[in-house]
């Protein structure tokens, strides 16, 4: 039993829906009780769709258990079927039917639906919401993908795989893919399951390879596919500049075409806003990254090479592929945080004393209550993080998007020198939050001195003079120059902290 | 479209009765575990702990939205595999993760264990696990417990079995003591202190609410108590309360003017009030309700209503709008129907309103289209849905976060209901 006041990922039936919501012609019956249907508001509310969600739930209730849970199922599927008349039904339960065992897979089957039923079973005390839709899509793929191509391809056809309903901007990433792949006169057979029907999923195999877009959801469909049907699949995740352009050369190989002319041309902006004077400001700053395990390592190489920031901290909460993600951190000298108990992330934060923070909705949260700035990269995600304009993360202008929604959290290079040149003004006081930071015109003050350990209770005193220029220090790092002149204050066995301490304990400490 | 997925019986007695539409198919509502997201903000010493399914934990973020606390007052103890191998490891478990959580939270004083559909159907029993662990946080924390799962509970229904659990633990009232006044349901503390201003001003002093704002305050129940329910969902509560000799004023519900008078007056009438202090008390603040509602008067005039089944507030409500605001009722839709204590709703309504019970969301929605309604109340899944059909909507859940109860209150209510037409009256887009 594991204590959860918020999680990252729901359980894998939501990933189901995932799928099912982003596919067309397809049905999916679960068996699952009435409260089961705030599924729904995820995806009516949070991403806005327009149309409900292609879910029937049984809503079985307890005078129902025993008696006859298996008969209202077939009785669910049934109905769906002469509503809906879609061109396939997905069928399977939530956890509470699972308990149950009235094996939806067979009872459908048993049902004499006129088109196929897709069973998949998802065991939910011991999976989540990205395994659901990763197997999801794979047994779908099995069930549909018909035979292999005839021969007469010419190579240049690929399918896009693992773009979802909910995904974190997965609508934009498709279309800034298939742009991407337009340019290099590289085809697209089937994307999937966004937009996709079952008769599509057929088609899959006369695709040439497939592109992995989102490794969470695709990569088990991608590998079943290079198994059986000899199919290559691409590794690069396209975010970022660099990314971008190795995963250009991924496919023109695999499509033997001329990318040449691509990667000579300058298509995203961010490589030279990067370099340009005002994003000197910008070297150093320190950056905490938690995402789904995709966009946690692009965002720690876009950090470190793209944007010259320092990577203080990565993690995910995705298990399934934490040996990446501890791979990628080890590159930056650093451990991973693999988990979902966002009290142990939040824990990180606030001991690292990030400068920004990237992450999902919580880290938003966590980021927010320590005056941090902070944007969001990953799933979870809340309704904002449905802009309206586009907005991908993939590719050029992916990379474009990345620039301008992860720098402006930061203060701003010249915002940043008029801070310090005002800051004793009457009206600009030294708590004063930057304009992009203060949401709903809260101000915050220094961060509490962070709880000293008992053996160093040497009662520190600060002179007032050292005490002022402490508050000339930004606001965001001004309890760890606190925290770290006291320490050396320690350290060196000082009583009393004078001006002269403060600048020989930041000499001390300087990076 | 003909489909009828549910058992639909129309159940027409010979008496002159409105017609009530029957219905079990599939549903489309939260079930009990939302009202905690209500509960744990009015009880501020207490704390709510599921024990679910990472399903009921992510039920109660999506329901709660960006509410996140940093140290909210609810948690879910999910059930694992390990949980499902044996019954013995689920209960060291439980035992186990309360006894982290109360080291954690000495301000706890009241722990309700929440019982889910999982945990129900691998009869895991929490009430032993109250009683167990009582023992051990005696008299530091008061354990309890009651179901929210989607099997036993709709909805607000969670609220009633959450105070249903509170009533044993209340203390017994002496035979001498003075009749007392109990109102019972969730009310936001502003409302609760209008309430208690014109009950003092009757010269009604001994008045008590359940839930009260921290926990310890546990109202003395006896054959001196008369209780006036706040919310129409409180069946089990008012049993119970009923078993304890409590007695119950039966009234419509403090909903606009017309409600929040009738309700009061059950009270004036109770505790032997005189007319012309009653009317003194009330005229004041009914003439100021009457006014704030008239500035949605001529939105909601006229305009057709339609309400799918989600808190069981429904009825009271299509009562308020169709006789203080002109709306017409178009269906009205309950989850539960309780004939008993909505009889003074339903006496105001009148016969020729349809009402119904239950759900089957999709011959629901087929009659929402035919009937094409102006406006139509349903919960936050169906919302966005309809709106993109073409048909304004009031998302039903704001019925129960925002106060509405009372004569100060009555105006937002209206205008809670004028606010989307008054939008789409507004956008040229
Ligand atoms: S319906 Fe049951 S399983 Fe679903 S969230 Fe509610 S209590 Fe949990």
């Amino acid at each position: 039993m594991q204590l959860a006041m918020w999680t990252y990922e729901g359980p894998p039936h939501v990933g189901a829906m995932r799928i099912a919501t982003a596919m067309d012609g397809l049905h999916y019956v679960l068996h699952a009780p009435q409260g089961d249907t705030y599924a729904d508001l995820l995806f009516t509310m949070i991403e806005r769709q327009g149309k409900r969600p292609p879910v029937t739930y049984t809503t079985f209730q307890a005078r129902d258990l025993g008696s006859d849970t298996a008969h209202l199922f077939q009785k669910a599927a049934k109905d769906a079927y002469k509503r809906f008349k879609p061109q396939a039904v997905l069928v399977g339960a939530s956890c509470t039917a699972e308990l149950l065992q009235d094996d939806p897979g067979g009872l459908a089957a048993s049902s004499d639906l006129p088109v196929p039923v897709v069973p998949v079973e998802l065991p939910a005390y011991q999976k989540r919401e990205n395994w659901g839709a990763s197997e999801t899509l794979l047994k779908l793929a099995r069930t549909f993908a018909g035979p292999n191509s005839d021969g007469t391809s010419d190579g240049k056809s690929c399918n896009l795989l693992g773009p979802t309903a909910l995904g974190f901007r997965h609508r934009d990433d498709v279309v800034e893919l298939t742009n991407l792949l337009a340019a290099l006169d590289i085809e697209i057979n089937v994307t999937a399951p966004l937009n996709a029907t079952p008769a599509d999923l057929a088609r899959l195999p006369q695709a040439d390879f497939n592109v992995v877009m989102y490794p969470e959801v695709a990569s088990a469909t991608a590998q079943w596919m290079q198994r059986q049907f000899g199919m290559p699949f691409t590794t690069v995740v396209p975010i970022g500049v660099g990314a971008t352009r190795e995963f250009i050369g991924e496919v023109a190989r695999l499509a033997d075409v001329d990318a040449d002319h691509l990667l000579s041309s300058d298509l995203s902006q961010l490589p030279w806003y990067s370099r340009s004077v005002d994003s000197n400001y910008l070297t150093g700053k320190r950056v905490f990254v938690f995402a789904d395990a995709t966009h946690a390592i692009a965002a720690a190489r876009i950090c470190t090479e793209e944007l010259g920031f320092k990577l203080v901290g990565l993690g995910s909460y995705s298990r399934e592929f934490s040996r990446e993600v501890r791979e990628e951190a080890e590159r930056h000298g650093l451990e991973a945080l693999i988990t979902d108990d966002h009290m142990e992330v939040e824990e990180a934060i606030e001991a690292l004393r990030p400068e920004l923070v990237l992450g999902t909705q919580m880290e938003r949260h966590i980021a927010k209550r320590f005056g941090i700035g902070c944007a969001v990269i990953s799933s979870p995600v809340h309704v904002q993080d449905f802009p309206a304009r586009y907005s991908p993360q993939m590719g050029f202008e992916g990379a474009n998007v990345i620039f301008d929604t992860w720098v402006h959290p930061l203060t701003m290079g010249l915002e940043e020198h008029l801070l310090t040149m005002f800051r004793e003004d009457f009206e600009f006081g030294s708590d004063q939050v930057p304009s992009h930071l203060a949401s709903e015109g809260e101000t915050r003050g220094e961060e509490p001195p962070a709880s000293v350990s008992a053996n160093d209770v040497i009662a520190l005193s600060w002179q007032s003079d050292a005490e002022q220029e402490l508050k000339k220090v930004p606001f965001f790092v001004r309890g760890k120059a606190r925290r770290n002149t006291e320490k050396f204050a320690t350290e060196q066995g000082l009583s009393t902290i004078t001006l002269e301490t403060l600048y020989d304990a930041k000499a001390h400490f300087s990076r | 479209m003909n489909v009828q997925s549910s058992d639909r019986v129309l159940a027409h007695s010979p008496a002159p009765e409105p017609v009530v539409i029957r219905e079990r198919g599939q549903r489309e509502v939260f079930c009990g575990l939302t009202a905690i997201v209500w509960l744990h903000r009015r009880i501020q010493d207490a704390f709510f702990l599921i024990v679910g399914s990472r399903t009921c934990a992510h039920l109660m973020q999506s329901a709660a939205g960006v509410m996140i606390f940093a140290e909210p007052r609810f948690a879910t103890a999910i059930i694992d595999d390990r949980d499902l191998a044996g019954l013995a490891d689920a209960n060291e478990e439980l035992d186990r993760v309360v006894n982290r959580l109360l080291e954690r939270r000495p301000e706890i004083k009241m722990l309700f264990l929440v019982g889910s559909c999982p945990s129900e159907v691998i009869k895991l029993d929490l009430s032993k696990a109250a009683e167990r662990l009582s023992k051990q946080f005696t008299p530091d924390v008061r354990i309890l417990n009651y179901s929210g799962s989607g099997i036993e509970t709709t909805f607000t229904q969670g609220e009633d079995n959450c105070l249903a659990s509170l009533v044993p633990e209340c203390p017994v009232q002496s035979e001498t003591s003075p009749a007392s006044l109990l109102v019972v349901g969730t009310l936001a503390d502003v409302v609760e202190d209008q309430f208690r201003r014109l009950f003092a001003e009757m010269g009604i002093v001994e008045v008590a609410f359940l839930p009260a704002r921290t926990s310890g305050d546990l109202p003395a129940l006896g054959p001196n108590t008369h209780f006036l329910l706040a919310q129409p969902f409180l069946t089990e509560t008012a049993r119970l309360l009923k078993e304890r000799g409590c007695n119950h004023l039966s009234a419509p519900f403090p909903l606009g003017e017309e409600g929040t008078t009738a309700w009061l007056q059950a009270a004036a009438t109770a505790f032997e009030i005189s007319a012309e202090v009653f009317a003194q008390t009330t005229e004041m603040p009914r003439a100021r309700a009457r006014r704030a509602i008239a500035h949605y008067r001529d939105q909601l005039d006229g305009k057709r209503l339609f309400f799918f089944p989600d808190s069981q507030l429904e009825p009271p409500i299509a009562r308020f709008l169709a006789h203080e605001t002109g709306m017409k009722l178009l269906e009205v839709g309950t989850p539960y129907l309780n004939q008993q204590l909505l009889q003074p709703e339903l006496d105001l309504l009148g016969n020729d309103v349809i009402l119904s019970e239950g759900s089957d969301v999709e011959a629901q929605l087929d009659r929402c289209r035919q009937a094409e309604p102006d406006l139509v109340v349903c919960g936050l899944g169906l919302a966005n849905p309809l709106e993109a059909e073409g048909i304004a909507t009031k998302w039903s859940i704001e019925l129960v976060f925002t106060p509405i109860q009372g004569y100060e209150q009555a105006g937002d209510l209206a205008e809670l209901f004028a606010r989307p037409l008054t939008r789409r009256g507004k956008l040229k887009v």
